[in-house]
Order: C-alpha cells, then structure tokens, then sequence
C-alpha cells in the first residue's frame, strides 16, 4: 500500500528536467524547469503547469513540452513515460512519492525509448497495435445480429481471463523487455501514405512481437470461441518475430501497471507453441 | 468501377465503434476518425456497468417497460419516449452480443453472468466487469474493429481532430475537414454520411470526472456549422467523485451499490479518526431520509444532500474543503477486492489510503452530459421506432447524424447509472442499417466523386483559421489560464444548484472570456504536433456550448432532474390539519401541471452566427407512453400527493377529454 502522503519536508518548489525532441531525426536535449509545490500533484499536473508557463529555469520562453494523455485515471495507456527512470504512466506518479522516494530534488521526464519519438514525450506506438493485428486479438463471433447469449463461463475462467482483458497497451511491458529494439523508419521520397505503412507494417512483422501481445494471444485462446481459431494464433508466435525471440528475462511482468501475469501468459503460450509445432509436423 | 460511397465515423468510443463494426457487416466501408487511438477513447473510464432487464430481475416482476419506465422516470420525463421504449427493449440482446464478443462479465457460481444494482431501480439489471466494464467493453469493440481494418473494411485514422462538417449547397453533409495532430496537415474527407460520435464536454467546467479529449469541440463545430443542439443545461454531477488537482476522479456507483454508506459525523468538523466514531453519533443522512431507496437514491438527488449536508448544514468531514464519508470498512476485503478491485485501486493510487480500513472522501463532480445534439427519429404505431429508418439519430443537417454521449436522446433530464454504456451502443448499433439502406440508393453521385471544389473551399477556410491563429503575435491572452477562469465560473454557477442572478453574471463574465480568447496568442508556433494550437481551438469552440448551457439555465424556470433552482422548487406541504393538508397537496399538484404544461419541453438551441450567441426555442416532448408523474423522493407530504395524485389519473382515465398530465404534444 502506498503511505499516506504528507508534504516532503520544506519544499515549496522542485525541478523537472525534461527530455525533449523537436521532431523524428532531430537531436533530443534536457531542459530545466521549475514548478512551484501543490500538494497531490502528479506528473500530469506538472507538465500543465510547464505548458502554461512556457518558460524554462533560467527564464527562455520556450515552447510547451508535448506529451500524450487522456483518461488521467491510469487505464487508457496513454500518457506512458520514463520517470526518473522507470517506465510508467505520468497521471499515476505522485510528486510527493517521487520526491520522497526517489529524488527529494528533481523529477526527471523522458520519452519511451523503444519507440520512435513523434515529438518530445510523445512516441509512435503503432507498432503495438499493429501486434494486435497480427495476434488474431479478438473473437470470431458470426456477427451481430442478435443470436442469444454467448457461451457460458466458469467463475474461475472469469477469473483467469480478466486480468489479461485488462491490458491497456501502454508498452511498459515492450520499453523494459531486452528483446524489444526500437525500430524506427522514416518516409522514402517519393512513397505515398500507404506504401509507407504499408512497409512499416511488414517490418513491425519481422521484428519481436513482444510481451503485450502474446498475452493476449493466450487471452483469446482461452475463450470459448476465440479458441477456434488457436492455431493461426500460435502459428504467428511460431513465425518471424515469435515467441522464440523472448529471452525469459522476466522484465515485463515487473513493470505492467495492471500486473497482468506476462510470464505466466509467456510460459503458456511456450509450452501451446511446442505443443501446436509437433502437432502439425505430425499432421504433415 | 465506380467509387464505393463510405460513412465517415468521427469518435471511437463505444457509440463510434459499434457503429463502425455493424456498418462493416453490412459491407458499408467505413473511415474511423479519433483525437486518439481508439482503444485510448475515454469509454474506457466506465467503472460501474451497463443495464439490462434479464432472466433474474424478470422473475422478480421485471421487465423491459419497466427499464423503460425506470428511465424516463430518473430522466424527468424530458425525453421522447420511443427511442428510450426502443433502447430498453434492446438492451438485452445488445448484452448477450457484448458477451459473445468476449467481454469477461463477472460470472455466477453456475457461469450466468452476474448483476448488481444500480441507482434509481430496484432490480439487479446491471451486468459488470470488476469495475471495469467500460474498458472491457470497448475492448471488445475495438478487437472487432481492428478485424475489419485487417479485413479492409474499415480505415482509421487517429490522432486527428475534426474541424468542421462540409455542407454542399443544399447544406446537406458530404464530409469533413480534420486536422492531423501530428504532421498538422489538414485535409478534407469527403463522405455520404458523417455520424458524429464524440462523446461529452465535461471540460467545459474544467476539471470533472471526464477524459482530457472531453472538450465537445467536435459538436460545438456542428453545432456552429447549423446543428440544433438539445436540453444543453442538463449536466449530470455524480455524487462521488475524489477532488484532485488535474481531474476530479469518478468513484463509481457501484461502492454504494455494493453496500458503502454515505455519512459524516453528527458533530461538525469531528477531528476523529472516522473508526472512531460510534455509531449512533454517525448521520447516515440517505438512508434517514429516504429510507426505501437508502444509498442508492437517483444521482441527482444523492449529489444535492451532499451539497446540502456540506454547504448548508456545514457538515463536512473536512474543516478546509468539502467532503463526505463513503463507507466501505464493513464488507469483506475479499469482497471488495472481487467486486469493486478496480475501483477501489483508483483511490488507493491516487489519494495513497487504502479505503478498504478507512472510509473514503467524495464530493460531487461535473459528470456527464445528458444535453447534446438534437437527433430525429421514427416512430411505429406501438411507441416504439421503425427499425433502418433514415430518420433515426438524424441530426438538423441532413447527412449528418450522432450517436453516443453527443446526442441528447436518451437521458432526459437526468440519467440513471449503466445507462449510458447501453445508449452509446444501442445508438452505434442502431444507426447503421439506415445509412447502410441510404447508401445503396444515393442520389446525386457518391461524395468522393463530387466537384473538388466544395472540399477544397472547406480546407481552405480551416486553413486560415489555423495560419491565423499561428501568425499571432507574441503578448496575448494564455488558453490554458483562460480555460481554467471558464471551469471555475461554469463549476460555480451552472452545476448543482443554480440561481437566476448568478447565471446571468456567469453569462457576461463567459461573453467577455470569449472575446479574450479570440485574442489568445501562442507559445508554439510551429507546425509539428502543436498541442498549444489544438487546445487553444477547442478552447475558443468551448463557448457556443458554454452559452448554451447557461442560457438554457437560465431561462428554464423550474426544478427538473439535474437542472435545480431552489427558487422554483415546489416546497412540500406544511399544514398538520388533514384538510388544510389535503388542500396543500392539491395545489400541489395543480402547481406540477401547470409547470410541466410549461417546462416540459426540450430546450433546442441555434447557434447565431452573427451575434456569436445562441438563440432558444422549445419542442414538445413525446410522453404518449407513459404519463409524466411526479417524483416525490423524500418530500414532506409525498403519500398525500401520491394520493391526490392518483385520484387525478383515475378521473382522467375516463374517457372524456383532456386532463392534468395529459401527454404534452406528440
Ligand atoms: C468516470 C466515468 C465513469 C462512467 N461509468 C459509467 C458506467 O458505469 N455506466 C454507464 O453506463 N456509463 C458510465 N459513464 C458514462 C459513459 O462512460 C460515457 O457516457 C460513454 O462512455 C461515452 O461514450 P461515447 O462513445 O459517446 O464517447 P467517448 O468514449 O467519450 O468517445 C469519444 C470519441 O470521440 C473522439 N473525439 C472527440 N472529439 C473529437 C474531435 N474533435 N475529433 C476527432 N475525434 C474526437 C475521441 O477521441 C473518442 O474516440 C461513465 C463516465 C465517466 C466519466
Ligand atoms: S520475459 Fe520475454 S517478453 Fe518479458 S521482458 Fe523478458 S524477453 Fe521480454
Ligand atoms: S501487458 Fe501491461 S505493460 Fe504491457 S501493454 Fe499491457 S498493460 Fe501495458
Ligand atoms: S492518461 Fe490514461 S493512463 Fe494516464
């Protein structure tokens, strides 16, 4: 449990250092800034207080720093960040906890290093769901017209599914594992929108498909009707980019916001993968 | 081969989503347009859960008119009956397709799917995932959309802001311009039907329970372009929320349906540690006072004695800000955990107390948005709609329809929790079969086979507005200061009690921001992923709504579900003396005739594009279902009006003529 917050001793003000970046290409840089002590701040109402201002420690007007956010309640992912070094989302780090835990003297902001970066704190994660694609992430229902209930579930399966179902693909999982590199393209001359993605697409493919997302190729294939198409599931996790590319590591599941149990989904889905390859060398 | 006509779907919440996904089974090609990824939309802050009557509650006497009548009852009777009538007897399939889809409701021991109770009902119709359910239902919607896209059918695109519906000539829809966050470029979408499905405005007030993309832009822009917008100051304050500096964080209903009470000590400002205090010296002030709903009386109610408790009687738990006790020490941890987990993980995380040992502190917030744009619909013989017709969640310019939060069809006055996950994919459902119908005999040519010159003109007005605002000069007025002056003056005056002087000044002190924040200058004038100019649009297309909430306010003289003046209550009776009693009650009575003959009425605004100001009239309200009849929750004298009352509809069960409460229009 968290301890109770209290003011941190005679502070009435702290710095941010923030590491910014213009643009994709563009050379990243630290800048300084001072925000004035409210009590039960967090980094969100840092970066509001930064973008109001606009004006660094030594007084240069600056532009605001970019960043992403939207739900501000931890459960849409999206203003995901590395603070003072850990990846995490912004809107659930408290001042007081990091001045009191960490650095009583500043907050340090930098952007996810795994993605490309789109502008200051601000990435591409298209990559993640591109993942999704690729994992089959859904259920194969007929359609949706009205065919009665859906399939009846045990509590317990309930239970085992909706700790996956709450993955908000934030990347932590993706920013902390060793496996996961950055990969990063820039537009060729001449490329239209589409054959860009088009060629992201195909790279994202051959490149590790990560934590998050076989997560949710074992979410999927657990349910009733998601389990009908397992076995395209497992053959992308046998494909380029698959599973074997994990190195157990173990890093994801440390960082997961939602402690989704990553290693146990990674052990699993190891064992279903082994399990599916002898299966279709039989099957030949 | 000809080009295919495609529907754009501007919001990728749940009403943009299950639009997108059954239009794509109906082989319509879609473009999904959102100011973030989808699955980032913030449906995904729905805690509590979504209503639907089921096998259970129907053996205890429910049934779909009563979730029905359940609705319009919690909403004043402000809504038009057939589209809600059409909505409750929908819901249940519409939760049996979520649980196909996967979504991991909470089960029975026996694997049904398990329910809870909600205010403003007495039947468990609520189906939950922990506490959840809005992000696992979204989750599925963006899951079935992601097929599409793998499939072609649908094309997204996130990170762009929707600047303004493309009228043709005839003012009819064909498109939108949009703006990408990213590069800044802007660009026109050419489109045979926009469906607007951008959820509320709750930052309008500054901070509320809502997500930061809340800014109502996206219909502020349609409602400029020429959209009615309807019942704008009706705005929903949920009764719990935790204060905090950025946001203020919903704690959902479902504590109090899970069992919390709602108290503070009987002694003000009790420095007591609240386990401390026995007892018998605890005011469990909802259920003294309304004994048969108890905790879980309808939001606006719950959200005034909160108010009242704290404001007036000076019974806060907080010597220096306002708060009450919700009590959850009493249940299992277990229970909890299972339960309310999530929920209760939110206030753990961000006030760092574990409110399973000690009781929370809530105080209301701005919550949800019942007002929004005013949509059509058709109706069958039996009050029910007609099933892919055109009509159905039109907005005034044809063409252009919305769904979800956006449009102010369902709620009323006021809406009851769990509702409105069903209203938003009910609507998206919904709205489909109709636009599919449209598409196949379009006249005129397919949108993207238009002259060039109707998009380009439309780019290029946008355009201006964008070089214009980043050509400022350095020195003006800053949008994230001028926002936080409209939050507070919105928050102080237009949300859970209201008075005719204040919102007047409010209306001034709104004109003069509004002016200033045409003269805002930018700290970022470049033209990559500029936040600064995003902000400072939405910011300048907050005002049309924030006028129209206030001025809807304003002159709607009378007390209706979330809209309270205490200057226009209908006090309660006084006299002791049963005939004197009797006589009260029926003055009573003839008073809520006769304001019902005068308010009930959908407040419609138009924007007036040459005073900058908004212009209102009022529609008669289909009530041909279900007479409107009083709530009398917790009034002094209630049996005796329920009395007076009855012996009224009785008499006027007679066939002759017409009498009091009487449908008002069609
Ligand atoms: C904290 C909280 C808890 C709630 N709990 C419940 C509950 O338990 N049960 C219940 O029934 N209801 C609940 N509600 C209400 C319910 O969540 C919302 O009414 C509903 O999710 C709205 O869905 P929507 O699809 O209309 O819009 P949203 O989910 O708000 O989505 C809007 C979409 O529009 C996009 N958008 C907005 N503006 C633009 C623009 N200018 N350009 C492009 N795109 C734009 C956004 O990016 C987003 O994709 C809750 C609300 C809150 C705030
Ligand atoms: S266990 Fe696998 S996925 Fe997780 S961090 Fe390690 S290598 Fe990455
Ligand atoms: S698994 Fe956890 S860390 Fe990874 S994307 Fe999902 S929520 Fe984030
Ligand atoms: S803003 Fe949604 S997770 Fe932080």
């Amino acid at each position: 449990m968290a301890e109770p917050q209290s003011k941190p001793a005679s502070i009435d003000s702290f710095e941010v250092r923030i590491l910014r970046q213009e643009a994709p290409g563009r050379a990243s840089y630290w800048e300084r800034h001072r925000v004035d002590y409210e009590p039960q701040m967090n980094v969100i109402s840092v970066l509001q207080k930064i973008a109001a201002k606009a004006t660094t420690i030594d007084g240069r007007s600056v532009t605001p720093v970019a960043w992403d956010c939207n739900c501000l309640e931890e459960i849409c992912g999206a203003c995901t960040m590395v603070i003072n070094g850990r990846v995490r989302q912004a809107c659930s780090a408290l001042v007081d906890n990091l001045l009191q835990q960490e650095d009583p003297n500043e907050i340090r902001l930098e952007p996810m290093s795994k993605f490309p970066v789109v502008r200051d704190l601000m990435v591409d994660r298209s990559r993640l769901f591109r993942a999704l694609e690729k994992a089959r992430a859904w259920v194969p229902v007929d359609g949706y017209y009205e065919l009665g209930p859906g399939p009846r579930v045990s509590p317990e399966v309930q239970e085992q599914a909706y700790p996956l179902s709450k993955c908000m693909s934030c990347g932590c999982c993706l920013e902390a594992c060793p496996q996961y590199t950055k990969v990063e393209l820039t537009r060729l001359s001449g490329e239209t929108d589409e054959e860009f993605q088009q060629r992201k697409r195909a790279t994202y493919d051959q490149s590790f498909i990560g934590a998050h997302a076989i997560s949710q190729i074992m979410l999927f294939n657990m349910h009733p009707t998601g389990k009908h198409e397992a076995a395209a599931r497992l053959d992308q996790l046998t494909a380029p980019g698959g599973i074997q590319i994990c190195g157990n590591a173990q890093n994801c599941v440390a960082v997961c916001p939602k402690e989704i149990p990553l290693t146990t989904s990674i052990a699993r889905a190891g064992r279903a993968t082994t399990a599916h390859v002898i299966k279709k060398w039989f099957d030949r | 081969m000809a080009a295919r006509p495609r529907v754009m779907i501007v919001g990728g919440g749940l009403a943009g989503l299950a639009a997108a996904m059954k239009l794509a089974e109906l082989e319509v090609d879609v473009d999904l347009m959102s100011l973030t990824p989808v699955k980032r939309s913030h449906s995904v802050c729905a805690q509590g859960g979504i209503n639907s009557v089921n096998d259970q509650t129907r053996q205890l006497g429910d049934d779909e008119w009563k979730h029905f009548d359940d609705t319009v009852y919690g909403g004043d009777f402000l809504q038009h009956q057939p589209p809600v009538k059409e909505m409750a007897y929908w819901a249940p399939p519409v939760i049996d397709l979520m649980d196909r889809l996967g979504v991991t409701f909470n089960r029975t021991p026996e694997g049904f799917l398990d329910r809870r109770r909600f205010g403003g009902t007495l039947y468990k119709r609520t189906a939950f995932a922990g506490a959840t359910t809005g992000q696992q239902l979204l989750y599925a919607l963006d899951e079935q959309v992601r097929r599409w896209e793998v499939a072609g059918r649908i094309r997204k695109f996130e990170f762009w802001d929707f600047l303004a519906p493309i009228l043709d000539e005839q003012g009819r829809c064909r498109g939108c311009v949009a703006q990408d966050l990213v590069t800044m470029e802007i660009r026109s979408f050419p489109a045979d039907f926009v469906v607007l499905a951008t959820g509320g405005c709750g930052l309008i007030f500054g901070r509320s329970t809502m997500s930061m993309v809340c800014t109502g832009s996206a219909v502020s822009r349609c409602f400029q372009a020429g959209a009615k917008y309807g019942n704008g100051e009706f705005v929903q304050v949920h009764p719990t929320a935790i204060p905090g500096a950025d946001k203020l964080r919903l704690m959902s209903e479902s504590a109090r349906g899970e069992g919390g009470r709602v108290w503070v000590p009987r002694k003000p400002h009790d420095s007591r540690d609240p386990r401390q205090i026995p007892e018998e010296e605890r005011y469990y002030f909802l259920e003294e006072r309304y004994p048969e709903y108890g905790n879980l009386v309808p939001r606006d109610i719950a959200t005034r004695e909160i108010f009242s408790v704290c404001v007036q009687e000076g019974l806060s738990v907080d010597p220096d800000r306002q708060a009450v006790y919700l009590d959850l020490t009493h249940i299992p941890r277990a229970e909890l955990d299972r339960k309310l987990g999530g929920i209760l993980e939110i206030y753990e995380k961000f006030q760092g107390v574990d409110p399973r040992d000690v009781p929370m502190k809530i105080f209301p917030a701005v919550h949800y948005s019942m007002g929004g744009l005013w949509v059509d619909y058709e109706r069958t013989a039996d009050g029910g709609l007609v099933p892919a017709h055109p009509k159905n969640q039109a907005t005034s310019i044809p063409g252009l329809y919305a769904i979800g939060e956006c449009d102010y069809q369902y709620h009323g006055a006021n809406r009851l929790g769990a509702n409105s996950l069903l209203s938003c994919i009910f609507s998206g459902l919904f709205v489909a079969p109709g636009l599919a119908d449209q598409l196949e005999n379009l006249t005129g040519g397919v949108a993207s086979e238009l002259p060039a010159g109707l998009f380009e003109s439309a780019r290029r007005r946008e355009e201006e507005r964008h070089a214009e605002l980043l050509s400022r000069d350095g020195g003006g007025e800053n949008p994230y200061l001028l926002h936080q002056q409209l939050g507070d003056i919105m928050t102080r005056t237009a949300t859970v009690v209201r008075h005719n002087d204040q919102l007047a000044e409010a209306i001034e002190q709104v004109l003069e921001l509004r002016d200033r924040a045409d003269r805002c200058a930018l700290s970022d004038t470049g033209n990559w992923t500029n936040q600064n100019v995003v902000f400072t649009k939405s910011l300048q297309d907050m005002f049309p709504i924030a006028l129209t909430i206030l001025r809807g306010a304003l002159m709607r003289d009378e007390c209706r579900g979330a809209h309270y003046k205490p200057e226009f209550e209908l006090p309660g009776l006084t006299s002791d003396d049963p005939a004197e009693r009797r006589r009260q009650a029926e003055q009573w009575v003839d008073a809520f005739v006769e304001k019902n003959r005068k308010w009930l009425k959908s407040t419609i605004a138009c924007w007036n594009a040459d005073r900058r100001d908004i212009d209102i009239s009022y529609e008669d309200v289909d009530t041909s279902l279900i007479p409107p009849r009083p709530r009398l929750y917790g009034l002094v004298g209630a049996e005796t009006i329920e009395e007076v009352w009855r012996e009224r509809q009785q008499a006027m069960a007679e066939p002759t003529g017409e009498a009091a409460g009487a449908p008002a229009g069609t």
